[in-house]
């Protein structure tokens, strides 16, 4: 390289090729600066989350159905996040809010939508349609690309540490009682019943969550139940019948 | 190797005793987990772990009863790089048959095998990026740096054992993240799937890695710090940070697979982009400018084009990339003024990325004839230029209004893919088709006809895939947005995927050139390596491995 006569390229030679310390805390400053100034703000600024009523921890039967929805990579070809676009709004709903996502632990906004958005989807389909759609997407959608996943209804569900689950939840952040997790076994089933002995507990605990069968076959426990159950709640926690976007606290 | 048996060996040093104490307690670890894990995918899991820990063991005692590893001043340490031109060949085709197979998922679903869900889509994705970012190109970037790194301080790369280490380790660690995918076992974060323990592990390798590469800085024989080194420290470190904090998580349980990110909803998605983003800016940019600026010059014999433009588009390209991440959140529920801080820099990055560009092409001044003669320079060339052109785009597309077109489409796809596969991969096919003759003492590659003919068929690949999916994205966002008369959206979602259905099958053809591209390279390294070398080649000069006294 040929080498420059400038001060300031004198100066970076001394100072940071010469000196590999010097190098590395240069780097680590200069890559430092947009994070903090990015990331650090959304923390404490309290713009940044509106002010909604009805969002809710998710049900140890939905968040056993987000762990399952997570596991098999819904998120590569699934968004979760309607923008504010006209043509967005008229066809998943009203936009997504930062609020909706604020137990979302990790979030699931995605990426891509090779598939449609699924911010709002709960409350569209039946249970029965879900449970045809996921064995078989082709059965209800003939042009659809989805993999199949019949082994859902298959498998049963595994909910024996999921009081573990909601206590590492808590952990981060999610505000589950000691009610909520002494509980969580018996809420998988008790959701699953709209008969259940500790109906108005449950309610009272997770207000408006869904309760039934969500795979048509109440004797079993199964993937498919939890799946559909996450399913069926997404997006339709915040009433927007009593929500003001243009309120200067959600004015963001 | 008869050279290697008179070279001096450590013996049982400090670093093999403690790499032999890391090994012993993962697989502990890893035992304890086969037995009491409360998760069913890390029952099993574990099992591979702990033979992937006393395959290790094995190794150490073997090393050990050699009379340690080979550890003598007088040379570069080039086993290390053989066995990272292997891992990187490996790892390439081996992510990049995921991709086909991934993208004729998408044109004909029938091929994600119902059965199991083990082959699903949404489960070979994660394998496919993992395997083509973390394996094929985090081997390119370990061989390359570890060799730039010798070459240019002059000196035997430092630690012992511990950059063997770095070698296996990391891996070891792919193959613990790419068996987790295909059992479920995943957090989600786009770039940053595998789970707590596996990223545990990585951030050991890492901090290794870096204390290697720094190590052999401060026992250099030049007075400078090399201006390659400079993009691979800064990728080294800026990895180590973005990996950390995105990845800080709540295990459920210590023996169990898995864990809740610290952060929810908008916190979460921008340290998510902020790490998605930088894993660009720093892994597949930083990293991959290290290996332009020493393989270029060195290939066609001719200085770095400019030292005062490498020093301004160093530190404005460092600088200026971290804040790029929220062009991935435009018009989402993340506050508006960090997107307009994130659009602001990301057109702002045009210009330090442009840099490098101008300085990589600039660099074959007086040299322009080589084009024609040799196809190693002629990859090298086209895959700076890629990196201008999705440079370029890029920008482009982190503007609000582009974005909301392009987003949530295909367009990001095909973006990606020319920087993926025309600057990374060309880049590192390149500076693997340098080091293959320079490391086994060979006068050229076994066939000069075969590395024309990969750079054309991968070449006309990528041509196919990035305009397919041009089309394929802008016509779906199109559609998305398109009303009819009376003032109704016009289509529903499944016409416009089944509107792309010819696009798909376009970019799966355009895959499989690429792939028939690297099996064509693969062939031809293998003859070289085994020694059926005939023509001399005027490009190739030869590199010893003795480090020069002077």
């Amino acid at each position: 390289m040929a080498q420059s006569k400038s001060r300031w390229s004198k100066l970076h030679n001394k100072l940071f090729e010469q000196n590999s310390l010097i190098l590395t805390v240069g780097v680590l400053v200069t890559v430092s600066i947009g994070g903090i100034v990015e990331i650090a703000p959304l923390f404490y600024l309290d713009s940044t989350i509106e002010e909604v009523e009805g969002v809710r921890p998710y049900t140890p039967l939905e968040q056993i159905g987000r762990d399952i929805y997570i596991r098999e990579g819904c998120y590569n070809c699934h968004s979760q996040m309607v923008r504010p676009l006209r043509d967005e709004v008229e066809r998943y709903g009203h936009y997504s809010l930062a609020a909706e996502s604020m137990y979302d632990h990790p979030f699931q906004w995605g990426s891509k939508r090779t598939g449609p958005d699924l911010a709002r989807v709960g409350g569209k389909y039946s249970d029965e349609w879900h449970n045809d759609h996921l064995t078989d997407p082709r059965s209800v959608v003939p042009e659809s690309i989805m993999p199949s996943y019949p082994f859902l209804a298959e498998s049963e569900l595994d909910f024996d540490n999921i009081a573990a689950n909601l206590r590492a939840l808590r952990m981060v952040g999610v505000p589950y009682t000691d009610e909520m997790i002494e509980t969580a076994v018996a809420d998988v089933t008790t959701q699953l019943d709209p008969y259940a002995m500790d109906f108005d507990g449950f309610q009272a605990r997770y207000p408006g969550a869904l309760m039934r069968d969500f795979d048509g076959d109440p004797s079993r426990v199964t993937e498919m139940d939890a799946l559909v159950a996450y399913l069926q709640v997404l997006g339709t926690m915040v009433d927007f019948s009593t929500y003001e976007a243009e309120a200067d606290e959600n004015l963001r | 190797m008869s050279i290697a048996q008179g070279l001096r060996r450590a013996g049982t040093d400090p670093s093999t005793a403690a790499v032999f104490i890391i090994t012993t307690l993962g697989a502990l670890w890893s035992l304890f987990a086969a037995a009491y894990a409360p998760d069913a995918a890390m029952r099993g899991q574990s099992w591979l772990i702990l033979g992937g820990f006393l395959t290790g063991i094995i190794m150490l005692v073997g090393v050990i009863a050699n009379g340690g590893v080979i550890d003598d001043e007088r040379e570069y340490n080039e086993n290390l790089i053989k066995a990272g031109v292997i891992a990187t060949m490996f790892w390439g085709i081996a992510g990049l048959l995921v991709g086909v197979i991934i993208a004729l998922q998408l044109a004909f679903p029938v091929l994600n095998i119902e059965a199991f869900g083990f082959t699903n889509f949404g489960r070979l994705r994660p394998l496919h990026t993992s395997a083509v970012i973390f394996a094929f190109g985090g081997n390119a970037l370990l061989a390359t740096s570890f060799y730039v790194v010798q070459r240019t301080c002059r000196t035997r790369i430092a630690g012992g054992i511990w950059p063997w280490f770095v070698f296996w380790g990391y891996n070891f660690f792919i193959v613990i993240a790419a068996s987790g995918y295909i059992i479920g076992i995943t957090q989600s974060k786009e770039y940053a799937e595998p789970e707590w323990y596996a990223d545990l592990w990585l951030t050991l390798v890492w901090v290794v890695y870096l204390l290697v590469f720094l190590g052999t800085l401060w026992k250099r024989k030049e007075p400078h710090i090399y201006v390659a080194n400079w993009f691979y420290l800064a990728f080294i470190v800026t990895i180590a940070v973005l990996h950390v904090v995105n990845n800080l998580a709540m295990p459920v349980s210590f023996l169990g697979s898995r864990s809740y990110s610290l952060f929810a909803g908008v916190q979460d998605a921008l340290t998510q982009w902020w790490y998605g983003h930088n894993a660009v800016g720093f892994f597949l940019t930083a990293g991959f400018l290290g290996i332009m600026y020493y393989f270029i010059p060195k290939r066609v014999q001719r200085p770095v084009y400019s030292y005062r433009l490498s020093i301004i588009h160093f530190w404005s390209l460092i600088f200026i990339y971290i804040w790029a991440g929220p062009h991935h959140l435009h018009y989402t529920a993340l506050p508006e003024w960090a997107q307009t801080l994130g659009m602001t820099f990301s057109i702002m990055l045009w210009m330090p990325s442009w840099g490098g560009m101008i300085n990589g092409l600039m660099t074959l001044s007086g040299a322009w004839d080589k084009l024609r003669t040799d196809p190693v320079v002629r990859m090298l060339v086209l895959s700076v230029a890629f990196y201008g052109m999705s440079t370029f785009e890029g920008p482009v597309m982190s503007i609000r209004a582009v974005n909301a077109l392009s987003h949530y489409t295909d367009w990001t796809v095909g973006h990606v893919h020319s920087g993926a596969l025309g600057w990374v991969g060309f880049i590192s096919f390149g500076a693997m088709y340098c080091l293959v003759p320079w490391l086994w003492k060979r006068k050229g590659m076994h066939s000069k006809a075969l590395v024309d003919w990969h750079f054309w068929i991968a070449t006309f690949g990528i041509l196919l895939y990035i305009t397919s999916m041009w089309v394929a994205g802008i016509m779906q966002g199109l559609m998305w947005r398109a009303y009819n008369e009376l003032g109704f959206l016009e289509f529903s979602f499944v016409e416009t995927v089944e509107a792309m259905h010819i696009q798909y099958i376009i970019r799966a053809v355009g895959g499989l050139l690429y792939l028939s591209g690297a099996l064509i390279m693969a062939y031809n390294v293998y003859r070289t390596i085994k020694g059926d070398v005939t023509e001399e080649d005027e490009h190739v000069i030869p590199q010893t491995a003795a480090i020069p006294a002077q």
